[in-house]
């Protein structure tokens, strides 16, 4: 554990020297692990997603012995497969003026300049090469008539630079990385673990030693050794229930790692995103995302009259209030997804939402249909219009479809220096569970790629960096007694949680915090909101401390207790992420605090009092703000305009 | 709405299931399927009952996790979607709903409505990849590959493993998701030099793991959420024999 009497500021370990050659500094004095000595090094890898799975194989392939982690029946299944659009590469194909230099503008503006220099340029660096080895694994991308790649625009940005696969480009990428793992596992190098939750992180001696994992078909709790712990669990936007996440999507082994002592940043940067399904009834489990490849050429538009009641189709043209295209003139429907996202809770709250509870907008075709054709159409989205009707029952060649903003990535998430790792030794985040290179609002068709670049690229230079220093004697082991107190910690919660048996179930507890952070710590915050929100969410967390119901025991497959546990780390969550909120004031990205906004509405941002990154710790169970100070060396941060 | 339902109940692996019966009311039309089993559990849990386990994740279709045995279809009544897309709309006021897990020797049942379908990455394991280590690869735009050539092996690609293949097929046969990895890297011209291998092995590994033979019936691909052809079975049967 850290001492809590001392306050530091964290390391971000950024590699001198100029802007450009940072990575290649770093790759060329980085320390390395002989061949014949990898296999004595015992790598732990929790979520086998797109960053999880791209490390583990890229870790086995190097030599060193892996044991992947996951709480699905398949590593195939973890929730980058549900990603649709794209991924980003400054390959320049299209000789539009994209660059290297130009990406990573683009993602540090789009990220409104709340993010290292170094990481968003390496991010930008590594970009073009990954396409290179998707190819090589076999993902089928797009291609041109000629047999060249092609590539489409995306938010934010006027070059195109991003590479898709129909609407299900996670989902190819994914299957790459899936598949480069299994290879690894078939050859005895990956020892994979499905249906396996992590529940606890072991730290000894400010290291982390390993961690322990319920066995989800049979409750058996069992612990695991390693000389470093990469944690690749993704995003938990899942917290506000209503998400465009899948249900097992959780915070629960980025939580557990913050109460061992590693800070998290920035926990409250939720992307809400433009495109999603509106909610229909309450019953409601989930928002599905429709791509923002469709506002390539879908036009987003309200009727000018308030509580209009004519259908789309009779709404005249001039009625119609293309709300993007008039606010944003430049980047119109392609405007980043924090500025769409507002733009139509702002039409929406000002009574001009359309559909049957008037919380959504139109996303039109009928133009993009009509000099196109519908076979062009239907050949770019044509998946994405049959799930919007699998779902709707409607169909979008005849009619608007209906969107809404919905939850749906974290850019917060565990701190971490530039070389992946965490303040705990030994333990590094990965992918979406980091906080690191997007900044305070991510630009389309980067998540997919900020996880491989993770995965494939970086932690296989600065894992072994820090593998070679450790002493030879540092022989992980399990038989210890911080292994022993973490185990009996966590039988005993797991036993207090179910003994509870109260009347209400776990989903009670987590709409009812899903709605509240929706309300005071979503599109627009306010201070006065959240500190409401704080202490809703402690009497909410007392009321299911005293009234929660999770039948069944610990001793089989029990998806309810699965539930509490992830619920119980959300009513925690919640409670940082509207502190974070609160302490930010500013707007900046997807954060958006009312008291601090333009004339015209739009973020204000304020450089001088918060170019930092809100460093959480946690001490005594309370959560204490670590800055690190961001510096701009190479681009002055400017007011982000798009219009 | 109002429902009977009669859903299979089994502790765990090794104890025998029954049907079990449920009435269910103020079901919604535009609730899907999985929303009208949160409904239901919602009820059985504040009773204190034990809720009916059942495997879903993503709910859009993507994740391959969900999949039941609806009145006698894998994945429900219609074609060619997940049971996460099914809406109650799809069925009629006072219908009796007959919900039970996917069958198959391959696929042991876990709990209740959830099957183990680790099959599916031992299948995978044993030659579902091309032999590439990462980080190094020929620029992208030298390898050339015709759009017909991507858009054919995206089809294959696109498979889910959600294994209502095996579910539907009277075999119990794997053969669509096996000929669907065969299919989509052996299309591919950087798949092409280790087709022989890697069709051999699959379908060794198939075999062993106790999937039957393709009964050649194309219940499979109706049921595929994919929409995945059968066409792609006669492409590995092909490429074994080669």
């Amino acid at each position: 554990m850290i001492d809590p009497s001392t306050s530091f500021v964290p390391d971000p370990k950024v590699p001198p020297g100029p802007l450009e050659n940072k990575w290649s500094n770093f790759k060329k004095t980085a320390r390395l692990v002989s061949p014949n000595n990898r296999k004595k090094f015992k790598i732990i890898v929790v979520g086998t997603g797109l960053a999880g799975a791209s490390a583990a194989a890229s870790l086995a392939e190097l030599g060193y012995e892996v044991s992947t982690f996951c709480f699905q029946d398949s590593p195939r299944r973890a929730h980058s497969v549900a990603a649709q659009g794209g991924v980003n590469a400054a390959k320049n194909y299209r000789n539009d003026g994209d660059s290297v230099y130009r990406m990573f503008f683009d993602t540090l503006k789009g990220g409104d300049f709340r993010a290292r220099e170094a990481n968003v340029y390496r991010l930008a660096e590594c970009s073009a090469h990954l396409i290179d080895q998707a190819v090589a694994q076999g993902v089928p991308f797009a291609r041109e008539y000629g047999g060249y790649l092609n590539n489409r625009s995306f938010g934010g940005v006027q070059v195109s630079r991003t590479f898709y696969a129909r609407g299900q480009t996670g989902q190819q990428l994914l299957l790459g990385a899936y598949q480069a793992m299994m290879r690894q596992v078939g050859l005895g190098n990956v020892k994979s673990h499905t249906r396996h939750e992590m529940l606890d992180l072991v730290v000894e001696g400010g290291q982390a030693r390993g961690i322990l994992v319920r066995d989800l078909d049979n409750g058996k709790i069992s612990r695991h050794a390693a000389h470093a712990v990469l944690l690749a669990t993704g995003g938990f936007g899942k917290i506000y229930y209503l998400s465009t996440l899948a249900m097992g999507c959780n915070g629960t082994a980025i939580w557990r790692s913050h109460k061992k002592g590693a800070l998290t940043a920035c926990p409250s940067w939720t992307q809400i995103h433009p495109t999603c399904l509106p909610q229909s009834g309450d019953y409601q489990s989930k928002l599905t995302l429709m791509s923002e490849s469709l506002r390539n050429d879908g036009r987003i538009w309200v009727p000018k009259k308030k509580d209009e009641s004519r259908p789309a189709h009779q709404i005249p043209e001039q009625e119609r209030d293309y709300y993007l295209e008039r606010r944003y003139p430049s980047f119109g429907n392609l405007a980043p997804r924090d500025i769409s996202s507002r733009a139509a809770k702002e039409r929406i709250d000002a009574g001009f939402g359309v559909g049957k509870m008037k919380n959504a907008v139109y996303l039109d075709f009928e133009e993009a249909i009509r000099e196109q054709g519908k076979a062009t159409i239907k050949r770019k989205y044509g998946n994405l219009f049959d799930l919007y009707e699998k779902i709707t029952g409607i169909n979008a060649y005849q009619s608007p479809m209906l969107i809404s903003p919905a939850a749906h990535f974290s850019m917060g998430g565990l701190w971490v220096d530039y070389e992946l790792s965490t303040n705990i030794k030994g333990l590094y985040a990965l992918g979406e569970a980091n906080f690191s290179d997007h900044g305070a609002n991510r630009l389309g068709a980067n998540s997919l790629l900020q996880a491989c670049v993770d995965g494939y690229y970086v932690i296989p230079y600065t894992l072994p960096h820090f593998l070679a220093s450790l002493p030879k004697e540092n022989v992980p082991s399990t038989d210890t007694p911080a292994f022993e107190r973490a185990e009996n910690q966590l039988k005993a919660s797991l036993d207090k949680l179910l003994a509870i048996k109260g009347t209400k179930s776990v989903d009670h507890y987590h709409k009812a915090l899903g709605k509240l952070l929706y309300d005071h710590c979503g599109l627009s915050r306010s201070a006065e909101g959240l500190q409401k929100a704080i202490a809703l969410i402690k009497e909410l967390r007392e009321d299911f401390n005293q009234n929660v119901m999770i039948p069944g025991h610990s001793q089989e497959m029990n998806d309810e207790l699965e539930k509490a546990g992830r619920v119980a780390d959300y009513l925690e969550i919640g409670e940082q992420m509207c502190l974070d909120a609160l302490t930010r004031e500013e707007s900046c990205g997807a954060h958006f605090r009312e008291e601090y906004q333009t004339a015209d509405g739009e973020a204000l941002r304020r450089d001088k009092d918060f170019s930092f990154v809100s460093c959480w710790h946690r001490v005594e169970g309370k959560s204490v703000l670590v800055k690190e100070p961001l510096t701009f060396e190479f681009i002055q941060p400017t007011e982000r305009s798009y219009k | 709405m109002h429902f009977k339902l009669k859903i299979w109940r089994q502790p765990n692996r090794h104890t025998k299931g029954n049907l079990v019966d449920y009435e269910l009311s103020g079901v919604e039309p535009d609730m899907s399927f999985l929303e009208m089993l949160d409904m239901l559990n919602e009820k059985l849990i504040v009773n204190g009952e034990a809720p009916v386990a059942f495997d879903h994740d993503c709910r859009e279709g993507i994740c391959g996790q969900c999949g039941l045995f609806i009145n006698g279809r894998a994945h429900g009544p219609h074609d060619q979607i997940t049971t996460c897309h099914v809406h109650m709309r799809a069925f009629k006021d006072g219908d009796t709903i007959f919900i039970e897990p996917f069958r198959a020797s391959g696929f042991p049942v876990q709990k209740d409505l959830k099957v183990d379908r680790s099959a599916f990455d031992e299948i995978i394991a044993a030659g579902g990849f091309i032999s590439v280590n990462t980080g190094q690869s020929p620029e992208a735009n030298s390898i050339l590959i015709s759009q017909d050539t991507a858009e054919a092996a995206f089809d294959a690609a696109a498979c889910i493993g959600c294994g209502a293949c095996v579910a539907s097929c009277k075999n119990a046969s794997a053969a669509l998701f096996t000929a669907a990895k065969i299919s989509h890297l052996a299309q591919l011209p950087q798949g092409k030099l280790e087709r022989k291998k890697r069709v051999l092995s699959m379908v060794k590994k198939m075999d062993e793991l106790g999937f039957g033979a393709c009964s050649s019936t194309g219940a499979c691909e109706v049921e595929c959420p994919q929409g995945i052809s059968i066409s792609h079975i006669a492409t590995m049967n092909r490429e074994y024999f080669k």
